[in-house]
């Protein structure tokens, strides 16, 4: 079974390298990332953000306060 | 240079990133080439193992300086070979130069012909990841099981299982084919 296996996939041996040099490809991802984390705002930001919207539509009175303290 | 490789090392795991471009154009060829015996496309190779020194990349705190790279970068390569397999549904699982290589019959092996060759390789495609990693790299790349241990972190008992288990299931695939190897 097994030689058939060897026959049927045949080895990659070690003599393989990549056809381009992958740090370019290494910098992209690696920028990507960075914008992508700088883009997504944490989730307790846009809970404390909801907080205070809910918080303003119900006492409109406690705006200046919230700006104040802004 | 043992003192070089070592500082190198020491930077890469306090988030240098020099170090880490040092140590990317050191191993990168060898990254590859042991992903490419995984996933066998040359494509998605290169992908795998920018993806693979991602992964060292933000690991870099874990790394342990004291047990070298290589080995280190093999492992999270490995998982990231065995990643790419899970998402790969089973036919697109061999490069269509590598269905070339399947089909072309060789002088040692004209008993067996291209039919075989390819619903062997069909239904070894089907075989679960982890399974068909580990038969890879042990019988068909014929690397060392200590070595194959060492890349999937299992024992050597887990690799021996692991190949049995998958030439069981790739026995049973034939059989069922109606090819008794």
């Amino acid at each position: 079974m097994a030689q058939l296996l060897r026959e049927s996939l045949p080895p990659i041996g070690d003599s393989n390298e990549p056809a381009r040099d992958l740090w370019p490809a290494m910098l992209r991802r690696m920028d990507d990332q960075t914008v992508h984390r700088a883009a997504s705002i944490p989730w307790f930001d846009w809970a404390l953000a909801g907080g205070l919207v809910a918080f303003a539509a119900i006492a409109p009175r406690t705006i200046p306060v919230i700006l104040y303290y802004l | 240079m043992q003192d070089d490789g070592s500082s190198v090392l020491d930077k890469f795991r306090q988030g240098d990133e020099d170090a880490f471009e040092t140590l990317f154009r050191m191993h990168q060829r060898s990254v590859y080439g042991w992903v490419l015996r995984i996933v066998r496309d040359p494509g998605a190779a290169e992908d795998v193992t920018v993806e693979a020194f991602w992964r060292m990349h933000r690991a870099h705190a874990r790394f342990d300086s004291t047990r070298g790279f290589e080995p280190w970068a093999r492992r999270i390569a490995t998982h990231a070979a065995l990643d790419w397999l899970r998402r790969q549904k089973p036919e697109d699982n061999i490069a269509p130069e590598m269905w070339n290589s399947v089909a072309a019959p060789t002088a040692g092996d004209a008993a067996v012909n291209a039919e075989i060759r390819n619903k062997t390789a069909q239904a070894f495609a089907r075989l679960p990841a982890k399974l068909r990693v580990t038969a890879t790299l042990a019988v068909v790349e014929e690397r060392p099981q200590k070595e194959v241990a060492e890349a999937l972190g299992i024992t050597v008992a887990a690799v021996k299982l692991r190949v049995f288990r998958a030439l069981r299931l790739l026995r049973k695939d034939l059989s069922e084919m109606g090819i008794k190897p």
